[in-house]
């Protein structure tokens, strides 16, 4: 048996928090605010789950360290088990946390940022922590309203935002997947490349880039298990 | 109406069936040992269970086992098994004969989430979890079924990300109304997911294998995204926590990379972070996926490795080779297969 029997994420413990806001940005995501009660770097994860008993989730945050309250942005899965009793939640109600963990941790460099959907929310968080100057940021959505956030990039100081849709054909929209964009403009190879999303978009982003002559070195990827 | 599959399910998991229909509850216990002992096909199969019994069940379940679609063999003995998943996904098992042992690596995923790299089922990116009847048909429907000696999971999909159906078929596999095999003939391989880990350790006895690959944490997020997650460092404590006594054991994969991982330099961090731990490393040569940027490291050099490391007080075994001649690395034919249709789905 483990020395350790309590329930825990590694050595990081579940405990509860109320919920101190919910915010609906539409097509099914929303975010959801906790009073800040641990300290974070951007780029970091936290575990959540409704119970203790239950096996917690892995969400990016989304806030700031510099802000009171810590915000977790998510997508309804309608066959998922964790995020439509998320979505479900209102202000007081309580759930689950751990305290943050993971190392995907942002640079002052002048990187560049490559999300699709929810992938986004560590860079809310690096932005937020003025971490956004000197980026690219290639973001991947489908209708105008999937591009959670992408106001606060377009008003970023020194932040070159490009919004990549298949669909969208009207300013400031790339028209065309995020990958098409690696794969046919210019991007600079010696650059530090920090990739989020799901696995397949990871994937595909991360063959693109070392096919353009970018080292595997420089790409940085955080998948949503 | 679809009727649910019976196999699967653990015995208690039939006892609760049994009990819903209005039938005693040993009579789960029956199913059970029909299915997993005796390897039943159908409800026909189950001798000692009454034809009242039989109409009831088929009212609402089935019982269903799927034979692999295609298999390739290797003129070394290895057979690759590709089985069709739910219609339109496709997992591989690999059967691997060698003196007196015979072992299946099976899939607990479609596809993979982990993103790894050096690895082909990453490019599929994730499908489906597989479902405990789905992982142990891949044992069970084996034309060397009673060949076997043992299991790895260590095909595509990572276990410990569809931690309850492998738990569950380790349970089928090792109960007396199962196949009551030894854990100790089951290995279950992970890339480190450690709260899936602990819970496994706590909840089974089967061997634990954890892929390595690099001792230097941030190098190893180099090659494996989830280090960005479940960082190396506690996961190496969580490990010097658990207490495996004598009969369990614990490995570590390692695959060697061309200029990557094969120095002086990873031998003496390999021991600097193992010590202490009662472990083997296995060392595995690798063959290039198409598309990546690393390369396995020369024979001269993973034999040299494998010596400093001995010399370090480490058990250091080199796996050999198998299939190489039929894409036996776990995802080259799944992943084949995959691309074959959404080509032709595009056409």
């Amino acid at each position: 048996m483990h020395q350790s029997d309590k329930h825990s994420l590694g050595d990081i413990e579940l405990f509860p928090v109320s919920i101190t806001k919910k915010e609906y940005l539409g097509e099914d995501a929303y975010v959801l605010y906790f009073k800040k009660t641990f300290d974070f770097t951007p780029g970091q994860i936290i575990a959540i789950s409704m119970t203790k008993d239950e096996p917690p989730r892995l969400y990016s945050i989304s806030s700031s360290p510099k802000e009171n309250e810590i915000a977790i942005l998510f997508k309804v899965n309608h066959s998922g088990f964790l995020t439509p009793r998320l979505a479900n939640l209102n202000k007081n109600d309580q759930m689950m946390v751990s305290k943050a963990f993971g190392s995907f941790y942002g640079t002052k460099n002048a990187d560049y940022w490559i999300a699709a959907g929810t992938g986004i929310a560590p860079f809310i968080s690096m932005q937020k922590f003025d971490l956004a100057r000197n980026k690219t940021l290639i973001h991947g959505g489908r209708e105008e309203n999937s591009f959670y956030f992408s106001n606060l990039f377009q008003n970023t100081d020194g932040l070159k935002y490009i919004p990549c849709s298949s669909i969208m054909d009207k300013p400031p929209f790339y028209k065309g997947r995020l990958t098409e964009y690696l794969k046919n403009e210019d991007i600079d190879v010696n650059k530090s490349f920090f990739v989020c999303g799901k696995s397949e978009m990871v994937v595909q982003v991360r063959d693109i880039l070392i096919n353009r002559g970018v080292d595997y070195d420089q790409i940085i990827a955080e998948i949503y298990f | 109406m679809i009727k649910e599959n019976l196999f699967g399910k653990t015995k208690e998991e039939l006892q609760a069936i049994a009990l819903e229909l209005g039938l005693p509850k040993f009579n789960g216990s029956q199913w059970a040992e029909w299915m997993y002992k005796n390897n039943a096909d159908s409800l026909e199969d189950m001798h000692n269970v009454s034809k009242k019994a039989k109409a009831l069940i088929a009212e609402k379940y089935t019982i269903e086992k799927s034979k692999f679609s295609s298999v390739q063999e290797s003129v070394d003995g290895t057979k690759k098994y590709l089985f069709h998943i739910r219609g339109e996904h496709f997992i591989e098992a690999a059967y691997i004969p060698d003196k007196d042992r015979a072992t299946l690596c099976v899939s607990s995923q479609v596809g993979c989430k982990m993103g790894c790299l050096f690895c082909m089922t990453g490019k599929q990116g994730f499908q489906v979890n597989l479902s405990t009847g789905e992982i142990l048909n891949q044992i069970y429907s084996l034309p060397e079924f009673d060949k076997l000696t043992n299991v790895v999971y260590m095909g595509m999909g990572e276990p410990f990300d569809n931690l309850n159906h492998v738990l569950k078929s380790i349970e089928i596999l090792t109960a007396d109304y199962g196949m009551a095999w030894s854990s100790k003939r089951i290995t279950v391989s992970t890339i480190g997911i450690i709260p899936g880990m602990k819970t496994f350790l706590d909840k089974s006895k089967a061997h634990l294998a954890i892929s390595l690959h690099s001792p230097f944490e941030e190098e190893r997020k180099k090659i494996m995204p989830i280090e960005n997650v479940f960082r190396l460092p506690q996961l190496i404590n969580e490990i010097k926590s658990f207490e495996f006594g004598r009969q369990r054991r614990v490995s570590f994969e390692y695959i060697m990379f061309k200029d990557f991982n094969d120095t002086k330099k990873h031998v003496d961090q390999i021991a600097r972070i193992l010590n202490g731990i009662n472990c083997r490393i296995n060392l595995i040569r690798f063959h290039p996926i198409p598309g990546t940027p690393l390369l396995g490291s020369d024979e001269a050099t993973i034999i040299k490795f494998q010596n400093e490391l001995k010399k370090k007080g480490i058990v250091t075994t080199l796996r050999a080779s198998r299939g190489e001649d039929i894409y036996a690395a776990c995802g080259l034919l799944s992943t084949k297969e995959l691309i074959k249709r959404k080509e032709e789905e595009d056409f």
